[in-house]
């Protein structure tokens, strides 16, 4: 186990069982990557549903109460279990490599933060088979979830609540990671805007996710014991919920977008050739907007009757985070300006990037004048808006991404002929289906509604908009094709495959091998890679002689400590209807978790190392250079 | 880490130097917690002396908050190089609660 034989070639059952063990974040990384892109497909799917739904006037394709477990299901697997996983892929592929580390700090805690989130997800996607899916939109207000019949609700808060716990640890990993565990050189002013951007996020993360976790709690424990937290009879108040939800909500839209932002940062200066402009206004620019992203939360519950105290001071803080954004879009443009530019498939959606996110920023800052979104508020304006910063911003980011590192995860790259195929097919897509609902939710069509009459205006841009995700829905379905393809041929393209790469990842060979750096490089500025080529260097300087590399083991640990927290949500469930099972279920999950994590603190598990003989003789035969 | 770096690499004055800094700390160690249990006394004296709740409530509370501050500074080692980080994240996350404790009181109607 302890050499180098440990990459080659396996079966089918071994592979599996090596993705199932392993703490390797680049392997993680592909993890993250595939539950993520099925979900991002599921979320598509329900998509896809919704806007056939709203395509005509009075239209049955789905019932009212269905349709609402759509939405609902759209939303909170958009965004937690699409967007959010989808993000950690990159993080994890990409971040450990920017900043010269052999590992992430906690290899272990790592694996377990993905197996959580999945383990997560699919216990909230399994309530389409039991019974009914949660009903009450991603925000779940009170008023309306303790409402809710079924187990819907349940499902809601009892995934979130797994899949959260596993967003939070993997954010701290990442958070110590780049505290840590930097290459000799790296200050913090010489990381990549990338690095930057999660770090920031997982900030947001730390400080975002607990009081989702206590708001989580406090339904599960109205629901599910009886107390009155958010039930006014009871003397509680629905309020708290919405605030819980939206100190952690706020945040989070910019735990998305900041780590997108940070992907076009990495594009912008490599297809032009320049570095980054303003990179230290762009670092600036990314903690103040994670700081005031904090101070905002209550832009989404003006309507709610805060009074005009609350409301201004809201508005007006929401309105500042305008200014760092505006800074960075500057940025961005300055980057390419002048410069030597190449449109490969990862730079056009940069490009496209750009308009996109700033009609979602305008109306954004629109949104914030307290008295307008009274008019605003629940329309389709608003699902406009936050799809174009959605859209616009995080997932062009996540399919610009995916082009741009395809190589740096596979070693293959996506063909640029079928990847612009898809880019024009997703950004008209986009904006054909988006841009007509401004104008729906101005002429008054409400957010979040089953259907609507004809004779009402709404007919034409209702069917624009569902013609408008269909070629959303072909440019994904291309996009996959393309990746099947290129798999399939595997054209290993090897090291540097954009040849203008900046940064520490793009040193590494290709595949990267699985302790990453055989010697630590010496960073010795800004785009480190990018300094030595320009010294006529092919690879970095290193900062130590070779040694021997200390590698974590393989764990099936995390596996088990996830899955026993899956058994025992559904014993948590259950137990409300007088099922005989279900704290029998309940307590063997536990104990199956609590068992996993105690075999985890008694059994020692040093890892190994791989020996310097081993490096050097590897380095004789050529290696994988 | 980086607080176990030493400073010189003569061991024979590191040793020295190293010595004094401990015993200095082990006297504001003492001190320290001395104060603690005197603050504890208080505490428990203004309860005790049964003045009004809205003199005793933020009373203790301040007591408390100072408390804290001693255990993280002298007990564990704040105020030492290398926390830099550590700190910046629990000021970050005191923020946080106070801005969310503070909307909770003023904004939310029972
Ligand atoms: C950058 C990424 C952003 C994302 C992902 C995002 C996402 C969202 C989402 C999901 C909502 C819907 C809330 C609901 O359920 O009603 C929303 C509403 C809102 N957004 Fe954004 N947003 C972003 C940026 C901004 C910016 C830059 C501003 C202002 C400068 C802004 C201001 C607002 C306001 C005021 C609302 C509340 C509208 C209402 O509910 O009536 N957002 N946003
Ligand atoms: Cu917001």
């Amino acid at each position: 186990m302890s050499t180098i034989a440990h990459t080659q070639k396996r079966g089918f059952a071994g592979t599996v069982w090596e993705y199932l063990t392993t703490v390797d974040h680049k392997k993680i990384a592909i993890l993250y990557l595939l539950a993520g892109g099925f979900f991002f497909i599921v979320g598509g799917i329900e998509a896809m549903m919704i806007r056939i739904q709203l395509a005509v006037p009075n239209n049955d394709f789905v019932s009212a109460g269905l349709f609402n477990e759509i939405i609902t299901m759209h939303g909170t697997t958009m965004i937690f279990l699409a967007a959010m996983p989808l993000l950690f892929a990159f993080m994890n592929a990409v971040m450990p490599l920017q900043i010269g580390a052999r590992d992430v700090a906690f290899p272990f805690i790592n694996a377990l933060g993905f197996w959580l989130f999945f383990f997560g997800g699919l216990f909230l996607n399994l309530s389409w088979f039991l019974g009914g899916a949660p009903d009450a939109g991603w925000t779940s207000y009170a008023s309306l979830s303790l409402a809710s019949e079924g187990h819907g609700i349940d499902f809601y808060a009892l995934g979130l609540q797994i899949s959260g716990f596993g967003t939070l640890m993997g954010g701290i990993n990442f958070l110590v990671t780049i505290i840590n565990m930097r290459a000799p050189g790296m200050t913090y002013m010489r990381m990549p805007l990338f690095t930057w951007t999660t770090f920031v996020a997982s900030a947001l993360i730390l400080f975002a996710f607990p009081p989702l976790t206590v708001g989580l709690f406090m339904l599960i424990f109205d629901r599910m014991f009886g107390s009155g937290f958010f039930d006014v009879a009871m003397g509680g108040n629905t309020i708290i919920w919405e605030h819980f939800f939206w100190i952690f909500g706020h945040p989070e839209v910019y735990i998305l977008v900041l780590p997108a932002f940070g992907i076009f940062s990495e594009i912008f200066p490599t297809f032009s050739r320049k570095r980054l402009f303003g990179y230290s206004s762009m670092v600036f620019a990314t903690v103040l907007i994670g700081f005031l992203g904090f101070m905002v939360w209550a832009h989404h519950m003006f309507t709610t009757g805060l009074g005009p105290i609350a409301n201004a001071i809201f508005a007006v803080a929401t309105m500042a985070i305008a200014v760092p954004t505006g800074i960075k879009i500057f940025n961005w443009i300055m980057t390419i300006w002048g410069g030597s530019i190449q449109f490969t498939v990862p730079m056009l959606y940069a490009i496209a990037f750009i308009p996109s996110f700033v009609m979602g920023g305008v109306t954004g800052v629109m949104q914030a004048a307290a008295p307008a979104d009274y008019q605003l508020h629940d329309t389709y304006f608003i699902v406009a808006h936050f799809h174009y910063v959605i859209v616009g911003g995080i997932v062009l980011g996540l399919i610009g991404g995916a082009h741009f590192y395809w190589p740096l995860m596979f070693g293959t790259m996506l063909s640029e002929k079928l990847g612009k195929i898809t880019f024009v097919l997703f950004l008209v897509g986009f904006h054909l289906t988006f841009f007509i609902q401004h104008f729906l939710g101005l002429m008054g069509m409400p957010r979040r509604v089953w259907t609507f009459l004809p004779g009402q205006g709404l007919e034409t841009g209702n069917l624009i908009s569902s013609i408008g995700a269909a070629f959303m829905a072909v440019g994904i379905i291309i996009m996959l094709i393309n990746i099947v393809i290129t798999q399939k041929n595997n054209v290993q393209v090897g090291r540097d495959p954009w040849k203008d790469g900046r940064t520490l990842e793009w040193a590494l060979p290709s595949p990267t091998p699985f302790y990453n750096f055989k010697q630590l490089p010496l960073v010795r500025g800004l785009d480190p890679f990018w300094i030595e080529k320009m010294e006529g260097k092919t690879e970095m300087t290193p900062a130590e002689p070779i040694g021997d590399i200390h590698m974590p083991n393989n764990s099936f640990i995390p596996f088990v400590i996830s899955l026993g927290l899956f058994i025992a949500a559904f014993g948590a469930m259950y137990q409300m209807d007088d099922k005989a099972w279900a704290i029998p279920v309940l307590v063997i999950g536990m104990a199956v978790t609590f068992g996993a994590m105690l075999v985890r603190s008694i059994k020692d598990d040093h890892g190994f190392h791989i020996h310097k003989e081993d490096l050097l003789e590897e380095d004789g035969k050529g290696g994988t250079r | 880490m980086a607080n176990l770096q030493q400073n010189s690499n003569n061991p024979k004055a590191s040793y020295e130097y190293r010595r004094k800094k401990h015993a200095e700390e082990m006297r504001m160690q003492v001190i320290t917690f001395t104060m603690m249990i005197f603050f504890t006394v208080i505490a428990f004296a203004a309860v005790g002396a049964g003045f009004s709740k809205w003199f005793i409530i933020p009373f203790v509370l301040l007591l408390a908050v100072v408390q804290v501050i001693f255990q993280l500074y002298y007990f564990m080692h704040m105020s030492h190089k290398g926390h830099e980080a550590a700190q910046l994240f629990m000021y970050s996350g005191v923020l946080v609660g106070f801005i969310t404790i503070l909307t909770f009181l003023t904004i939310i109607w029972w």
